[in-house]
């Protein structure tokens, strides 16, 4: 891409394919003889650590299509079978759904630096804003994609997403009637959004592609942002930047595989373990984290089609960055202000995104409307104004004599604002779990539990206990749809034989049908059945428990949580806290209080709970003490009970956490091996350039 | 790469280029098996492929039933006495596919037969009591079976298949 070149194969079949197709030329050109600036730092690995991520969502997305159904109807249930059927599905799906946002967060690293070292100023700027558009694609991508799943917000989502559409005057009705396929979302709505999702992927690949053009036309900008002159500012880049690449890569993966196989759930939202319902609006909408800075602006403006635009035009403003930003120097290494404006600036941006998860009312409301003024003044007041005001410090004659002053130097501000980083990142992620807070209810205490932590298991006793406690107990109001009985037998289960699953089955009368003369049958269970359902449909169940839906207790677990609060989601991290679910429901079980406190108003038909949000719960106190009978005997208490029927309902959720944190274990020492290789050889392979 | 200064230290510069290589392409390899793998049928698919009983009571004799195993159409015919006759009596050194009547039915059970109903040649699904030979034919590309299903004229290579089964009483088999 940078020109003619004189790479010749010597191998006779390359040289005849070489004539016709200079494609070898074209990568050798490109990839290997490259010059690329010799005093790149590892910021600049995030092209790479992009290119590579936009990979891995590509692979794992087709592979993920091949195994989901795009139907309102089934969409939830499919991906609960890959999860839990095709092998290897749920490290599949944890890969793909963490992977959107590493994805972001690279890309966010990757226009910071940008911002940063001025990469957008003449001659790159096409190059930034075709960068523009890949964000903006990657945007609504992840977008579609997080709707594929049809929880509920990932139909909430999409209902207020494109309800943003509603903004424009005359035509809004129309033009979200039309992006809906009817007057609601519902199932045309996921059809298109699955097409369109599998297709912008590839459409980002094409303008990746120009993007890399455009970026071996101009060459690439450096931290002292100034252009290399001779022979000795540049190192060809196979093998130096190609080696840096990589060892990038593999340090970002290793921060990648501690969400793949430790934190799968961290950047999601419980809610969206709960099916599509459109008939209720769960009572925060959050979108997912990469969006919240633009979902904070959008909220803040109180007219409708205002908050539209500015949420817009604070992404479309970058596109118009390298006119705002007149400077004639590029690197804010050398711009005493706009260093210290652009760290403002990034504190803007991390501030906006935890007030996009908060609840739009009091404070909240008006310390985002500042935010929103700052971030748009930023661009479109002080760089224009810094430009001409600001008196840069001199900038290196050439990037030789910038490598040789920095020699010696040493790499703090590297470590130091990556620090920065990951706590500004957990800040934002923090933002989105106290969205979660569920008011008026009572934290639950954490238990300990078998299954916690990297070698986390379940306790075989306690699951076996917990099924019986499900079986006699829930089962009569609860379903377990997405367990089979033959999951009972599998590894990392209750632990029980084949045989004694098919048993277990054969007590079940299972609806079968239709026969030869058109009947509906029932007949035994067998292993490859589901738990059936203790009601027909929702109305059955409605109808038999005082208007309220006994919800469906496969995903429980994972459905429920509650906040943890300022440092605690940040600990969680590093901890691998995840059992907010459990705790909740062990609470819940044992919360339970006869009289509710005095003043407290409880609702006909209801029970006070501590635990539950808003206290009044329509389920009646579901165990007492020696209730259910144990054979091994454990204590047949409620707190027992409670607890055993939740580490059952813990692995019900996801029967291969075992099989996730064991092959964590192994891929972690991998990565960590080949890092330090890399590591070594990255620096083997630089000593020869310095 | 491997030039100049490599000369110093030969050996522990090439060893760590190999070392990291080699890790890595381990990791690619390991990296490629879940793609892979996940093609194979799922969990679901695979218990629900297990053994399924049939009633053979309500089958005459003379007729045919189809039931699906493991999304296979499987034929059980109950023979006529003429139909066995039939089979019997062709020499099996003349068959394209030697096989006599007896190894593909069940003994004690000569008049039910039961064969997977998929054509061996490019696995379309032959029609019953076609053909000259009184058995299947295969629309497609005109392979014709006999009454025991063996393969007499056409592209098929091989007979029509029998799928593991067993008889669980008189009237009821298992198969699978």
């Amino acid at each position: 891409m940078s020109g003619p070149s004189d790479f010749q194969p010597t191998n006779p079949a390359l040289k005849w394919i070489e004539r016709r197709l200079p494609i070898m030329g074209l990568m050798h050109s490109s990839f290997v003889a490259y010059p690329t600036p010799r005093n790149l730092n590892y910021w600049w690995t995030f092209g790479a650590i992009l290119s590579f991520m936009l990979g891995v969502q590509i692979l794992t997305g087709v592979i993920l299509a091949m195994h989901y159904t795009p139907h309102a109807d089934m969409a939830f249930k499919s991906v609960e079978l890959i999860v839990r059927d095709v092998n290897y599905g749920w490290l599949l799906r944890n890969i793909h759904a963490s992977g959107a946002s590493m994805f972001f967060f690279a890309v966010y690293i990757h226009m910071f630096r940008g911002l940063y070292y001025g990469s957008y100023k003449e001659p790159r700027e096409v190059l930034w804003i075709l960068g523009v558009i890949i964000y903006l694609l990657m945007m609504a991508t992840g977008f579609m994609g997080y709707v594929l799943p049809w929880g509920q917000m990932s139909f909430w989502g999409a209902t207020v997403i494109t309800n943003l559409f509603s903004a424009v005057p005359y035509f809004g009705e129309t033009i979200v009637t039309w992006l809906w396929g009817g007057y609601a979302v519902g199932n045309p709505t996921l059809n298109r959004f699955f097409s369109l999702h599998y297709l912008l992927p590839f459409v980002i690949a094409g303008v990746v592609v120009l993007h890399v053009w455009a970026l071996h036309v101009a060459g690439q900008n450096n931290p002292a942002g100034v252009e290399p002159k001779s022979e000795k500012d540049t190192v060809p880049f196979t093998p130096y930047a190609t080696i840096k690449d990589l060892f990038g890569v593999s340090c970002f993966l290793l921060f990648y595989a501690w969400f793949i196989f430790y934190m799968p759930n961290y950047l999601g939202d419980p809610e969206n373990y709960i099916p599509a319902n459109p008939a209720v609006t769960p009572a925060h909408i959050v979108p997912e984290w990469y969006y919240l800075p633009f979902y904070a602006i959008l909220r803040s403006i109180p007219d409708k089609l205002a908050g539209v635009v500015a949420m817009f035009g604070a992404i479309i403003v970058l596109a118009f960055l390298p006119w705002l930003d007149s400077a004639k120097t590029r690197s804010s290494k050398y711009r005493p202000l706009a260093k210290q404006f652009f760290w403002v600036f990034v504190a803007v941006c991390i501030g906006l995104g935890y007030l996009g998860a908060q609840p739009p009312e009091g404070i909240y409301v008006i310390v985002g409307r500042i935010l929103t003024v700052l971030y748009f003044a930023y661009f479109l007041i002080l760089l224009p104004l810094l430009s001409r005001i600001e008196k840069p410090r001199p900038v290196p004659n050439s990037i030789a004599d910038d490598v040789l002053a920095k020699t010696g130097g040493k790499p703090a501000p590297m470590v130091s604002t990556v620090i920065a980083l990951m706590v500004a990142g957990g800040l934002l992620l923090g933002g989105a779990d106290s969205a979660r807070a569920a008011e008026g209810s009572t934290k639950p205490p954490a238990q300990k539990w078998s299954f916690s932590g990297p070698f986390g298991k379940f306790d075989r006793g306690a699951m076996q206990r917990g099924l019986k406690v499900y079986k006699e107990v829930c089962a009569s109001c609860h379903g377990l749809s997405f367990v089979a009985f033959r999951n009972l037998a599998e590894a990392g289960g209750p632990g029980y034989s084949v045989a004694q699953a098919a048993a277990f089955a054969s007590e079940y009368k299972v609806k079968d049908g239709p026969n030869d003369q058109g009947e509906m049958f029932e007949r035994p269970g067998r292993p490859a059945d589901y738990f059936p359902s203790p009601f027909p449909n929702e109305q059955a169940a409605r109808a038999a428990n005082g208007g309220a839906f006994p919800p469906d207790l496969s995903l429980i677990t994972k459905a429920r949580s509650y906040s943890r609060g300022f440092p605690m989601f940040l600990i969680d991290f590093f901890t691998q806290y995840q059992e907010q679910g459990p705790d909740y429901l062990v609470a819940l079980l044992q919360g339970y209080e006869d009289k509710p406190p005095a003043g407290f108003n409880l609702p006909q038909g209801s029970y006070y709970n501590t635990y539950f949000p808003g206290h009044a719960i329509k389920m009646p106190k579901p165990l007492s003490d020696g209730q259910v009978t144990y054979d091994d005997g454990s204590p047949t208490t409620v707190a027992q009970y409670a607890k055993d029927v939740t580490t059952f309902l813990m692995w019900a959720a996801e029967p291969h956490m075992e099989t996730r944190k064991q092959l964590g274990l192994q891929v972690f020492a991998f990565l960590i091996l080949l890092t330090v290789l890399l590591y070594f050889t990255k620096k083997k392979v630089w000593a020869n350039a310095h | 790469m491997t030039t100049a200064s490599s000369a110093d230290h030969p050996t522990r510069r090439d060893f760590l280029y190999v070392a990291t290589g080699a890790v890595a392409a381990v990791g690619a390899a390991a990296t490629v098996w879940p793609l892979v793998s996940q093609m194979n049928p799922d969990a679901s698919t695979v218990a629900a492929g297990a053994p399924i009983e049939v009633d053979l009571t309500p089958i005459a004799e003379g007729q045919d039933i189809k039931v699906f195993w493991r999304g296979k159409p499987i034929y059980i015919s109950h023979r006529t006495k003429k139909q066995i006759e039939e089979a019997r009596k062709v020499p099996v050194s003349s068959l394209p596919d030697p096989q006599s009547d007896e190894q593909r039915v069940k003994p004690g059970h000569d008049q039910w037969l039961v064969v997977v109903g998929i054509c061996t040649h490019l696995g379309c699904i032959p029609i019953s009591h076609e053909g000259a030979y009184d058995g299947f034919f295969c629309p497609c590309h005109g392979s014709v079976y006999d009454t025991s299903g063996r393969i007499r004229q056409g592209p098929a290579p091989t007979n029509l298949v029998v799928p593991p089964y067993s008889f669980v009483s008189d009237t009821k088999i298992q198969i699978g």
